[in-house]
C-alpha cells in the first residue's frame, strides 16, 4: 500500500496507537456496512449473471442473459414509465405546496407553531396507515366513501377510484396520499431555508422600491432558497423512485396486484420474491435500477451545481 | 395608491391567507378524523349510505374486540414493532455516533477513503438493495426472525454522516481538557462528548425511531411468518389480502400511530431540528 505522503517512513507509536483507536470507533460500523451493504451488492451482481430461480447459489451461468431479459421485458419498461408519470405529478405538486405553506406559515405572527404542527403531523403516519385510510374510507369507490359522498352532494356520479383505468383515477389517489404524507417534511426544510435569508436583503430590496409580494419573492426569496430547492427536488425524485408502500397497499388485493401502475420496486418485488423467485432476473433489475439512480443523482447534482453555497 | 388603501389591501391579504391556511389545515386533519370516526363506530355506522359526521355512539369496546380477536395478532405485532424500533434506534445511535466521532476526530491516514466508502452507499438507496439483502439474510437463515429484521438495518450511512458533520463543528476545548486530565479517546467520548451532544442524539434517534416504526418493505420481505409480523405488515395484510371488520382495522390503525403521535407531541422540537439538520447538507 502506498502511503499518501511521498516519503515512506515507519509509523510512530503514537500514530499506530491512533490507528488502533480509529478502528475501535469506526470498525464495528464499517464491518456491518461491508457485511450488509457491500457483500449483498456484490452477491447480487454475481447472481445477475446466473439462472437463479429459487436459489442463492446457482450453477448455470447465463452471461448477460438476465440483463437482456429484464431490459426486453415490457413490464420492466412499464415500471420505468410508471415512475416517470408518478414523478411528473408528485415532484412539482409537493414542491409547490410545501413552498407555499412555508411562505404562508413563516409570515404568520400568531399560531405559527400550531399550523406548523398540523401540516407536519402526517409525517408521523406510516404509508401503510395512510393507504388504509385512502383505500378503505376516503377513496373506497363505494357510496359510503368520503370522496364519493362529497361528489354525491354535488350530484356527480360515483367513481371507482382505484379499480378504473379509464380515466386513470388511481393517480389522484396515489398522488394525494404521498402529498399528504410528505408535504409537512419539506415545508419544515423550506422554513429553515427561509430563516437563513438575512433580513438585510429584504431591507435593501425595499429601499430599491421592490414591492412586497411577488416581486420580492421572485427576486429575493426564490433565488436565496436555491440550495434548499435543489436538495428538496433531489430528495423528492429519489423518494419517488423508491415508491413502494402506497402502491402496494392501495392497489394489491386478494387477487394480487393489477397489471397497471407498477413502479420499479413493485416490479422487483414480484419478480424476485413472487411465485417464481427469479433472483437472477431480480438482481439484474436491481443493478439496472441502482445504476439509473446513481447516474441520475450525479447528473442532477452536476446540473444544479450542488455544493454551491446559498446565494446570500 | 394612497397609504390607507395599501394598508387595507395588506390586511385583506393577511386575512385571506389565514382563511386559506385554516381550510388547508382542516383538509390535512381529515384523514386523522376518518381514522377515529371509523375506529370508534359500529360496522353499520361506517357502511351506512348517508354520511354521519360522528358515529351515533362512540364504541370504545372496539379496542377490546380488536385485542380479543385471535385472527388479528395485533398485540404480538405491536410488541414486535416496539422491540424492533427500540433496538434499531439504540443500535444505530451507538454504531453511527462512534463511527462519526472516529471519522471526525481521530487522525488516520486513510480516514478519507473510509469516509467516502461509507458515503458512497448513500448513492445506492436501501430500497434498491432489498433483493440482494434478502438473498444474504435468507442464506444466513434469518428470515422471519427479529435478528433478520433488526441487524441489517443498523448500519445507517446517513446517521453516520450526520454525526460526523456534527462532531466536526463541536468545539475541541472540552476534549483537550479531558486529555490533559489523562482520559483516553474512549473515556473522553463517553464522559465528555456524549453528555454534551445530547440534542444531536435526540434528533437522530427520533428520526430513526419513526423510520423503524413505519418501515414496511423490509419487514414485509423478511417478516413472512405471522409471528414475525410488525404492526405495518399486520395492517397491510388486512388491507390487501384478508378481509376483516372495518371498525377493527381502523381502531388497529389508530392504535398503531399512537406511539408516534406521543413522540411527536413530546419531542417535536428535536424532530424539527433533526429534519433541518439532516434534510440538507449544510
Amino acid at each position: 500500500m502506498a502511503a499518501s505522503g511521498s516519503t515512506r517512513r515507519r509509523a510512530t507509536p503514537r500514530e499506530r496507537n491512533q490507528t488502533l483507536w480509529f478502528w475501535v470507533f469506526v470498525g464495528p460500523f464499517a464491518v456491518g456496512l461491508v457485511l450488509f451493504t457491500y457483500v449483498p451488492l456484490a452477491w447480487s451482481v454475481w447472481l445477475s449473471f446466473f439462472d437463479a430461480r429459487n436459489t442463492v447459489s446457482p450453477t448455470h451461468f447465463v452471461g448477460f442473459g438476465n440483463y437482456t431479459a429484464v431490459l426486453g421485458d415490457a413490464a420492466f419498461r412499464d415500471a420505468l414509465g410508471t415512475f416517470a408519470v408518478f414523478t411528473a405529478f408528485i415532484v412539482p405538486a409537493t414542491y409547490a405546496l410545501s413552498l407555499a405553506l412555508a411562505l404562508a406559515v413563516g409570515r404568520l405572527r400568531r399560531a405559527r407553531a400550531f399550523f406548523r404542527s398540523v401540516f407536519f403531523l402526517p409525517t408521523a403516519c406510516s404509508y401503510v396507515v395512510a393507504a388504509l385510510i385512502w383505500k378503505l374510507s376516503l377513496f373506497n369507490g363505494v357510496r359510503f366513501g368520503l370522496a364519493n359522498t362529497v361528489l354525491g352532494w354535488f350530484g356527480a356520479d360515483q367513481v371507482a377510484w382505484l379499480s378504473t383505468t379509464d380515466p386513470p383515477w388511481y393517480w389522484l389517489v396515489l398522488v394525494t396520499v404521498r402529498l399528504w404524507l410528505q408535504t409537512g417534511f419539506y415545508m419544515v426544510l423550506f422554513l429553515a431555508g427561509l430563516q437563513r435569508i438575512p433580513p438585510r436583503l429584504y431591507e435593501a430590496a425595499a429601499m430599491d422600491g421592490a414591492r412586497p409580494g411577488w416581486q420580492t419573492f421572485r427576486h429575493i426569496t426564490f433565488p436565496a432558497l436555491r440550495a434548499t430547492s435543489v436538495a428538496v427536488v433531489l430528495l423528492l425524485v429519489i423518494n419517488a423512485f423508491q415508491a413502494f408502500d402506497e402502491f402496494y397497499n392501495l392497489l394489491s388485493d386478494a387477487r394480487g396486484y393489477p397489471p397497471y401502475a407498477r413502479p420499479p420496486l413493485v416490479y422487483l418485488y414480484y419478480t424476485a420474491l413472487g411465485q417464481e423467485q427469479n433472483l437472477g432476473l431480480g438482481s439484474a433489475g436491481a443493478v439496472v435500477l441502482a445504476l439509473i439512480i446513481a447516474v441520475a443523482t450525479v447528473l442532477q447534482a452536476r446540473w444544479f451545481g450542488l455544493g454551491r453555497r446559498e446565494e446570500a | 395608491m394612497n397609504r390607507d388603501m395599501g394598508d387595507a389591501l395588506i390586511r385583506v391579504g393577511r386575512a385571506l391567507r389565514l382563511v386559506l391556511l385554516l381550510a388547508l389545515a382542516v383538509l390535512f386533519l381529515v384523514p386523522f378524523y376518518l381514522l377515529l370516526r371509523n375506529g370508534l363506530a359500529s360496522e353499520a355506522d361506517i357502511t351506512a349510505p348517508g354520511w354521519t359526521f360522528f358515529p351515533r355512539e362512540l364504541r370504545w369496546s372496539n379496542l377490546r374486540e380488536l385485542f380479543d380477536d385471535p385472527s388479528v395478532p395485533m398485540a404480538h405485532a405491536l410488541l414486535n414493532s416496539a422491540l424492533i424500533a427500540v433496538a434499531t434506534t439504540l443500535g444505530t445511535l451507538l454504531l453511527a455516533s462512534l463511527a462519526g466521532y472516529g471519522l471526525a476526530r481521530i487522525p488516520y491516514r486513510r480516514a478519507n477513503a473510509v469516509f467516502y466508502a461509507i458515503l458512497g452507499t448513500l448513492m445506492v438507496p436501501a430500497a434498491v438493495t432489498f433483493v440482494p439483502s434478502f438473498v444474504l439474510v435468507s442464506s444466513l437463515g434469518w428470515v422471519s426472525s427479529l435478528r433478520g429484521l433488526i441487524v441489517p438495518t443498523l448500519f445507517s450511512a446517513f446517521a453516520c454522516f450526520v454525526f460526523r458533520q456534527y462532531f466536526l463543528g463541536f468545539p475541541r476545548e472540552l476534549e483537550d481538557a479531558a486529555q490533559v486530565d489523562g482520559l483516553g479517546p474512549w473515556r473522553t467520548y463517553w464522559r465528555v462528548v456524549v453528555p454534551n451532544t445530547r440534542p444531536v442524539f435526540a434528533s437522530v434517534g427520533v428520526i430513526v425511531f419513526i423510520g423503524a416504526w413505519n418501515a414496511f418493505l423490509w419487514p414485509l420481505v423478511i417478516g413472512q411468518d405471522r409471528d414475525a409480523w410488525t404492526v405495518q405488515v399486520a395492517l397491510s395484510t388486512f388491507t390487501t389480502a384478508q378481509s376483516v371488520n372495518m371498525h377493527e382495522l381502523f381502531v388497529a390503525a389508530a392504535v398503531s400511530i399512537l406511539p408516534l403521535l406521543l413522540v411527536f407531541l413530546l419531542l417535536q422540537r428535536y424532530i424539527v431540528a433533526g429534519v433541518e439538520r439532516t434534510g440538507i447538507d449544510g
